[in-house]
């Protein structure tokens, strides 16, 4: 279980929600929850092969999951994963 | 010792009664060049603070006019502006708060035939511009220079602000290694944005900016600043150089300069 702190252009399928509880020890298995909670969710964050799209990431905490152990990064329920999309407007 | 005139002094002398700015300082950043991109959202409070400081040089590229939706948060630019060039409205705020500033003004887009070109003279780049071509091409650039770059982003509520100094810390590849496909990108107008937003995260962009010029404090290298004007919080998480890099990893494989084509944002 962790925390998921959804970004703003994603909360359209969250009804809004800007952070949810989501049952799974590990990111993949959080990326798996959301899905199940909010269809729709996984094929934003990942593409068709299930890898992390390269304009996404995902952070446990503050460290992006790419230099910890990916989607095997494990999660409890005190960690924050974070859904950090680029923006680009200014 | 220092060159300035009485005026200087005076105009000055809550940044020189700083023991990190000093007279030394304030000399450096009125030698200093910042180009921004982007006379908008977060160019205006950034240029404002950079002007007012007394940055010597401030260069803006934008190849727009001002239109009255844009008044809402592009605080450069007033009412009897719209319909004028960004860059010229601009200039003449600008100069209004401070003559001491020479302002230099592109009114066209950057492009992989003139980037180089326009960089090549500045010393930080404050990226405020609005779109992701635009924002991988001056990161690639940047690179090829060795220029440090202060990001700032916004969408909604939310901004995002980081220094990438490629010299000394991860670049914009680093954090996102290739743009969205283009047909998972909607117009610009779509999304919104709250009016104060840009102001506080180009406001954040103008202290990265001094900071970077001056070597003073802890900038944003290797840090992503993560604003939320909703939750009015604050988030701090961390960038890492990543060797597999594009374009400043090992064996980087983004070796031009490429002309992605034009979208605004990331369709979720």
């Amino acid at each position: 279980m962790a925390q998921v702190r959804i970004p703003t252009p994603l909360r359209r399928l969250t009804k809004g929600e800007a952070e949810v509880t989501v049952d799974g020890d590990n990111v993949a298995a959080i990326i798996d929850g959301l899905e199940a909670d909010y269809p729709g969710l996984k094929e934003r964050i990942c593409d068709e092969k299930g890898e992390v799209r390269r304009f996404v990431n995902i952070y446990v905490n503050d460290e992006d999951v790419r230099f910890l152990d990916g989607t095997e990064t494990k999660t409890g329920p005190d960690d924050i994963v974070s859904i950090i999309p680029a923006i680009a407007g200014g | 010792m220092f060159d300035f005139t009485d005026e200087q002094i005076k105009r000055y002398s809550r940044h020189i009664i700083l023991s990190e700015v000093g007279g030394t300082g304030q000399t450096k950043l009125l030698d200093s060049k910042v180009l921004l991109l982007g006379a908008g959202g977060l160019g205006s409070p950034a240029a404002f603070y950079l002007a007012a400081a007394g940055i010597g040089t401030i260069g803006l590229i934008d190849d727009d006019e001002v239109d009255l939706s844009n008044l809402q948060r592009q605080i450069l630019h007033s009412t009897a502006d719209v319909g004028r060039p960004k860059v010229d409205s601009a200039t003449e705020t600008l100069k209004g708060v401070n003559p001491d500033v020479d302002v230099v003004t592109y009114q066209t887009r950057l492009t992989s035939e003139n980037v180089m070109e326009t960089i090549a003279d500045y010393d930080v780049i404050v990226d405020g511009c609005d779109n992701l071509p635009t924002r991988y091409l001056l990161n690639d650039a940047s690179v090829f220079a060795g220029k440090p770059v202060v990001h700032g982003s916004i969408f909604q509520f939310e901004g995002q602000v980081t220094v990438f100094d490629p010299k000394n810390g991860p670049c914009y590849r680093c954090l996102y290694p290739e743009p969205p496909p283009p047909e998972m990108v909607p117009s610009c107008q779509e999304a919104g944005v709250i009016g104060v937003l840009p102001g506080i995260v180009g406001s954040l962009q103008a202290v990265e900016a001094i900071k970077v010029l001056l070597g003073i404090g802890d900038p944003l290298v290797g840090k992503l600043l993560l604003y939320n004007a909703l939750g009015q919080d604050f988030r701090k998480l961390t960038l890492r150089k990543d060797e597999s890099c594009p374009v400043c990893g090992e064996n980087p494989t983004v070796t031009e300069l490429i002309d992605y084509e034009e979208f605004c944002a990331v369709h979720f």
